[in-house]
């Protein structure tokens, strides 16, 4: 609680208990001097709302007329003066219960926030001759090399160049299961280092390391604000001066034309000025936003302002590029198909040796699948022919992988292959032992992906790729995806996206889903671009509008339910908000609503509002 | 040049988006953005206008809110 609030608050305690005095005093002393009365309920008028008139006084002196000291000035000494003297502290009271509790609540939810995305890192270990020195991580510079201990939030982006760890990367990618880092990987700033000990040579400043900029980015995320907030900012303009106007209508002209006392209608307008401040709905809405941006960065998707998250939930189509957005972008072998007699782990066994010494990446795949160290004793005469493949002695036996063209070449009979992706045909001397077909693996979470996204409404999905047909329809028949162009150029796909984007409806928005290397153009072009596996991709960060910090794909769909979320809160708080005090105003001015009420339509609104808006954070 | 601004206990939403207008009309400033949840103000200003700009973000920021204090970034 800051010094202002706290100041607030005794003098609101204060005040209360003069104000009970106030109201006491003439029980136990009967016929009681109505001035001393009086003098009572000023007295604690003062103290509790003598700031507020003394603010309003200096305001005027500056023009500023709707300032709302200056109408819950008049509205209480208006109440005073038609000798409503309870009402007029009360309404001062609450008033002021009502202002800290606010400033309490956006100063909790501020904190709360800023406490979700608490990845920055308030020191680092730097070695320097021969010590280890705690510094600002802004005093590091590139080159040093850096100790980070188990527990230690990892300062700086760097390499690892001694230890090895588990990092827990959760605060940035909303990932659970921690990632483990070697000798000579790179390592990304605000993970927490969970197991051994690392010593890191920066590779970037602090002002430029992954933590830096993605708390730069968050931090700038509020100020591009959404269509609502431009909605209610433009409401509250106007909204005030009409209810101030109204009020003074209300206390005049009624009683000239029907007759009857002033004080009846005045009491009715200067409810009317309790009511005229619109901070439920200027409070509420941005920081919905801001708690809805704030869950979003907890579940690893940061977005880049409220005005995208705003235009997530308008989403209406969903362009996605097929490589490393749908599938991983690396190979990896998909199938093992023997001949008859030889088991999988002979066939994948003879390939991996044939092709160890190769460092073509299906080689590497082949090695990765294989499992097992290769003993290069035990091969010998490697012979490699491009385009076709490679034979060598292994154990004794001659070994030949290769292409169809290759077993064609050695006279051996190879089976015909059906499979999508590049495909190694493998024998022992003149014996056929089957092939491996290796490709591109779709993502784990793929069509969980394209599942959410046709559950959050999504009908029209559509994947482009720059591979052929074939490869194309394999993955989108997978995923469940209808509508797929393939043998793309980069430039095709910007036509692509303009193309559907003059197809759509005026008010949907078209999502483009790539992962920010060569696809900058089209993220740009889209409602909404969205790259994948931002982490430690500076490209992926600069060019999209929403950022996915994994390569999961199924992350879109949340942030699609995020967004949703967001607008339903903020949609009730306006409804909300508007709907009591315009309920309200009518009430008061037929004389059904007192002042009580008018208070709680000013900040009983807002404390409701305030509330809500804070279930936005919290990201299921 | 782009300018930032942190104002320290600024609690109130509709004097925020006041000081963003009254900023946002001083000579030099093509744009002006305050953020209540930040408390960080914005500005976009011509660089010959950007000496004497902090004076006068202050005067108008003492006029709204005087409890607030304008610090620089």
């Amino acid at each position: 609680m800051s010094k202002k609030l706290k100041k607030l608050l005794r003098r609101i305690g204060i005040g209360a208990l003069l104000y009970l005095l106030a109201i006491l005093v003439p029980y136990i002393i009967p016929n009681l001097n109505e001035n001393i009365e009086l003098g009572l309920f000023l007295f604690a008028y003062f103290v509790i709302g003598g700031e507020i008139v003394k603010a309003a006084v200096k305001n005027i002196g500056h023009g500023q007329i709707f300032d709302e000291n200056f109408l819950m000035s008049i509205a209480t000494i208006g109440a005073f003066l038609i000798g409503e003297y309870p009402e007029a502290v009360a309404v001062m009271l609450f008033y002021q219960v009502g202002e800290w509790f606010q400033s309490y609540a956006v100063g909790k939810s501020r904190k709360s926030i800023a406490e979700l995305m608490d990845i920055r890192p308030d020191y680092a270990n730097v070695i320097r001759g021969g010590n280890t020195e705690e510094v600002s991580p802004e005093d590091v510079v590139i080159g040093e090399t850096i100790l980070v201990k188990p527990g230690e939030r990892i300062p700086l982006d760097g390499t690892v160049t001694k230890g090895s760890s588990s990092l827990d990367t959760m605060a940035l990618t909303g990932e659970s299961i921690p990632r483990d880092v070697a000798q000579g990987e790179e390592i990304i700033s605000g993970c927490v280092n969970l197991s051994g000990v690392l010593e890191v040579k920066v590779n970037k400043v602090y002002g430029e390391s992954t933590v830096a900029r993605i708390l730069e980015l968050v931090e700038n995320a509020g100020s591009k604000k959404s269509e609502a907030e431009h909605f209610i900012t433009k409401f509250a303009r106007y909204y005030t001066p009409v209810v101030v106007i109204c009020a003074v209508l209300l206390a005049f002209v009624p009683p000239l034309i029907l007759g009857g006392g002033f004080t009846t209608w005045i009491y009715r307008a200067l409810s009317f000025l309790v009511i005229s401040c619109p901070c439920a709905l200027v409070i509420s809405i941005p920081l919905s936003f801001f708690g809805g941006l704030g869950g979003a960065s907890r579940a690893g998707i940061l977005v880049k302002g409220s005005n995208y998250l705003e235009a997530l939930s308008d989403a209406e189509i969903v362009v996605m590029d097929k490589t490393g957005t749908l599938t991983k972008g690396t190979f990896a072998v998909t199938k093992i198909v023997p001949a008859k007699g030889i088991t999988e782990g002979e066939l994948l066994e003879n390939a991996a040796y044939a092709e160890s010494y190769s460092n073509h990446p299906i080689s590497q795949s082949l090695l990765t699948a294989y499992h097992y160290a290769i003993d290069k004793s035990l091969i010998s005469d490697v012979e490699e022919i491009a385009g076709h493949g490679v034979c060598a002695v292994y154990n004794g036996s001659r070994i030949y992988a290769g292409n169809s063209k290759w077993m064609e070449k050695q006279q051996i009979q190879a089976q015909t292959a059906e499979e999508i992706g590049t495909i190694v045909h493998v024998a022992r001397d003149k014996d056929y032992l089957g092939y491996v077909v290796i490709a591109d693996e779709i993502k784990a979470d793929a069509k969980q992906a394209i599942d959410g996204l046709k559950a959050a409404g999504m009908n029209k999905i559509i994947m482009l790729t720059g591979d052929q047909k074939k490869t194309a329809d394999s993955v989108a028949g997978e995923l469940g995806i209808a509508e797929v162009y393939y043998e793309l150029l980069p430039k095709d796909k910007v036509d692509r996206v303009e193309e559907l984007l003059g197809n759509k409806s005026e008010k949907g928005k078209l999502i483009f889903v790539g992962d920010g290397m060569n696809d900058a153009p089209v993220l740009a072009r889209a409602d909404i671009g969205i790259a994948m596996g931002g982490l430690g991709s500076d490209a992926a960060i600069e060019a999209a509008d929403v950022v996915i910090m994994t390569d999961e794909p199924s992350k879109i769909a949340k942030a699609i339910q995020i967004s949703k979320r967001t607008l339903i809160i903020v949609k009730q708080n306006i409804v909300f908000a508007i709907g009591v005090k315009v309920l309200i105003l009518l009430l008061a001015a037929v004389g059904i609503a007192t002042m009580w009420a008018a208070v709680f339509a000013d900040v009983g609104v807002a404390v409701i509002a305030i509330l809500n808006a804070m279930r936005a954070m919290r990201a299921k | 040049m782009k300018k930032t601004y942190i104002l320290e206990d600024l609690d109130c939403a509709h004097c925020a988006a006041e000081i963003e207008t009254a900023v946002g009309k001083l000579e030099g400033v093509k744009s002006s953005t305050v953020t209540l949840l930040t408390q960080k103000l914005v500005i976009d200003v011509d660089e010959t206008e950007a000496a004497g700009i902090t004076k006068e973000i202050r005067k108008i920021v003492k006029k709204f809110e005087p409890d607030v204090e304008v610090v620089e970034k």
